[in-house]
């Protein structure tokens, strides 16, 4: 699950990680009585949407006065911005951040991730902060230093003084840096963080080491241990369908294409988004129905594929291991009648229960065209569409 | 021969007295696994009934902790439902109890409970299948998890995947050929789990009885790379493969928590290369895993004796 950088920020300085003042803004009002509030000389004026690059798109002001501060946020809000990470559609700014403007004398780049290879939580640290993290790994890897994690000790006051040192931190603000890092590698911990980026890390004029920006995800496993974490999720920056996909227990990813699916299983229904494309069709959606489907799920799934305006046709793939294709077939047909179905169904079953399901398929009068295998399926729903 | 389970494994169940714990551990009978207890805290000295489709019914007891199943049924492996919650701690406690082998079918554990669990292993003796797999079979001997048994074939071919129903896709493509499977074994679909496929390919690699492998890999992380690298150096038996999730978009996890492309790394088409480059065929399509193995089974003169029927 990701948050907007101001609740981010707010979530750090309860670990003591040193950030900006700042206060969020719904209108220019707020932007006004906040920036009043802060009664800084420069303040800074921040989009919030839930995708980096805002910088570059134009998402942040710096202002000079209250009339700037009112002049920007009221450009700012209801704008649709478009980053590399927003799709060319952009988002719409619905908040903004209010923060304090900082005498930035260099930036650095500090990540938290877990890396699959040694299990372990691995903090990132490199002296070119400002860029994106992947362009430094991929121009200049020797750039980014790393330190693997003991969870049982947490990150040791002197592998944060080497990163600080590697990454030349000035040399009287070593002690300060370090202390960030080891407050954020807490929050990381204490808050089940799947990623934690601080970019950029600023060492200001008056001394101090601080998070300019701050981008947190948390590992949707771990949500319900934290219930003021999921009481921050912003269902504005996140697609309906999916919204309403993980209601049902659906795992659902919206993409471009024309052909819904609804598979078993993650790993056969990225597969089967493949599959299609070897053919020449291009899949709506990613959409695992898991392992425990009942007709009801069944008929949720075939809603929420069936919402997406795009899609012309839908391919059914089950192999039914616990899951019994008797169940898909009486939850696809009911699916069907219930929502007056007209666009054409290609249905693949194997597994448990196998000739039971083709024959509710058959007998429903519906028209259903079954398939042998995931190529079958695949190239007759792909021919379906054209 | 097989690997990591056989007709000799005493299995007990971890949330043996929930609806799928009890379910699975009546699927393990019915194919001919020892079950032979569980454990579920505060149930202890109780006993589940489990009546087969066969009419006999099966009377397993149930224990407080892991370390007195073990004593009183004399178990080496155990199998775990537990909800994701609680997971890792049973994980834990079945290491503790030094069980040879530990198999987690729970999907949806925090990853940060799995770099703990992870940490606490190191040094043990027991080994840990998962989590979010769908678990181990030796066709006609043991099934531990969730597979359909009914589609396996006992034969020469290894299975390891990182994912569930493309690893029946795979068996049930094997047995349609009537090509059997040695062992199949499901490692998981989270970033951070107990046996990679180096370990699973080490065990078929010394497996006399296993001939060939097929490997089923997806998108994120690197361990299908250094799978590959290691299968150049070490293996001498012919691997066939294939990557799920060639067509996902970077940055959305496709479902599994350790499915996703982040920051450029864990690309489909960056495994494929590395594992063609170190000799393993990959398969086009899901659709074509069995053919490709034939393909190259037919060319290592290997086919007649791996087809069982």
């Amino acid at each position: 699950m990701n948050i907007h950088e101001y609740q981010a920020k707010a979530v750090l300085k309860q670990y003591g990680v040193k950030v900006p003042e700042g206060y969020v803004a719904f209108s220019a009002d707020e932007a006004v009585e906040a920036a009043k509030k802060l009664g800084t000389p420069v303040t800074v004026v921040k989009a919030q949407i839930h995708a980096g690059g805002r910088g570059k798109a134009g998402g942040v002001k710096i202002a000079k006065s209250i009339d700037d501060v009112r002049t920007y946020a009221t450009e700012l809000l209801g704008k649709v911005l478009v980053t590399h990470q927003t799709g060319p559609e952009g988002k719409e700014v619905k908040r903004l951040l209010i923060e304090q403007g900082c005498d930035i004398k260099k930036e650095y780049y500090i990540g938290l991730v877990v890396d699959r290879s040694t299990g372990r939580v691995v903090m990132m640290a490199s002296e070119e902060g400002g860029t994106e993290i992947e362009e430094v790994a991929a121009k200049t890897p020797e750039k980014i230093f790393k330190e693997v994690i003991d969870p049982v000790i947490g990150l040791a006051p002197f592998q944060a003084r080497r990163l600080a040192y590697s990454i030349n931190i000035p040399n009287e603000l070593v002690n300060k840096a370090a202390k960030f890092m080891m407050a954020l590698y807490n929050a990381f911990v204490d808050k089940d963080c799947s990623i934690a980026e601080i970019n950029p890390l600023v060492v200001t004029g008056d001394g101090d080491v601080m998070a300019l920006d701050a981008k947190l995800n948390f590992d949707s496993n771990a949500l319900f241990r934290h219930k003021d974490i999921l009481e921050l999720r912003d269902l504005d920056e996140e697609d309906e369908k999916e919204i309403e996909a993980s209601k049902y227990d659906l795992s659902y990813v919206a993409l471009d294409g024309n052909i819904g699916c609804m598979v078993n299983g993650a790993g056969l229904a990225m597969s089967t988004m493949d599959i299609i494309k070897h053919y020449g069709g291009e899949p709506a959606n990613f959409l695992d129905v898991g392992g425990g489907a009942t007709t009801e799920k069944v008929t949720e799934a075939f809603k929420i594929i069936l919402s997406d305006k795009n899609v012309k046709g839908i391919f059914v793939n089950i192999f039914g291991g616990i899951m019994k294709c008797d169940v898909i077939a009486n939850g696809v047909v009911t699916a069907a009648r219930q929502l007056g179905l007209d666009k054409p169904l290609v249905v693949r079953l194997e597994g448990t229960n196998v000739e039971q399901g083709k024959k509710i398929l058959n007998e429903s009068g519906l028209n259903i065209t079954a398939a042998d295998s995931m190529a079958d399926g695949a190239q007759k729903i792909v021919n379906l569409v054209k | 021969m097989s690997i990591l389970v056989n007709k000799n494994t005493r299995v007990i169940t971890q949330g043996i007295t929930g609806s799928t714990g009890l379910f699975h551990t009546k699927g393990g009978l019915e194919y001919g696994t020892q079950m032979v207890g569980g454990v579920t805290p505060g149930k202890g000295g109780t006993n589940v009934d489990i009546t087969l489709d066969n009419g006999t019914t099966v009377s397993l007891p149930v224990f407080n902790t892991v370390k007195e199943a073990k004593e009183a049924t004399d178990a080496n492996t155990s199998v775990i439902y537990v909800p994701p919650a609680f997971a890792a701690d049973s994980i834990m406690e079945a290491v503790d109890a030094e069980l040879d082998l530990v198999i987690c079918i729970t999907e949806g554990i925090p990853v940060l409970d799995m770099v703990k669990v992870s940490r606490y292993m190191e040094g043990k003796k027991t080994r840990l299948i998962g989590p979010n797999c769908p678990g181990v079979i030796t066709p006609g001997e043991c099934k531990i998890g969730i597979q359909p048994g009914y589609i396996h074939l006992p034969g020469h071919v290894g299975v390891v995947s990182r994912s569930g129903t493309l690893t029946y896709e795979a068996v049930h493509q094997l047995t349609t050929r009537n090509i059997g499977q040695s062992t199949a074994v499901g490692i998981g679909g989270d970033p951070v789990k107990g046996t990679e496929f180096i370990d699973v390919l080490k065990l078929f690699n010394e497996d006399p009885d296993t001939y060939a492998v097929i490997m089923i890999g997806e998108i994120g992380g690197t361990a299908e790379e250094e799978a590959a690298e290691w299968i150049a150096a070490n293996m001498t038996k012919p691997v066939v493969g294939f990557i799920g999730g060639q067509t996902a978009p970077p940055g959305r996890r496709m479902g599994h928590a350790g499915a996703i492309v982040s920051g450029g790394k864990g690309t489909a088409a960056e495994k494929i290369a590395t594992m063609e480059r170190c000799g393993i065929r990959v398969a086009p399509t899901p659709s074509e895993m069995g053919s490709t193995l034939v393909a190259v089974l037919e060319e290592k003169g290997l086919l007649e004796k791996c087809i069982v029927r």
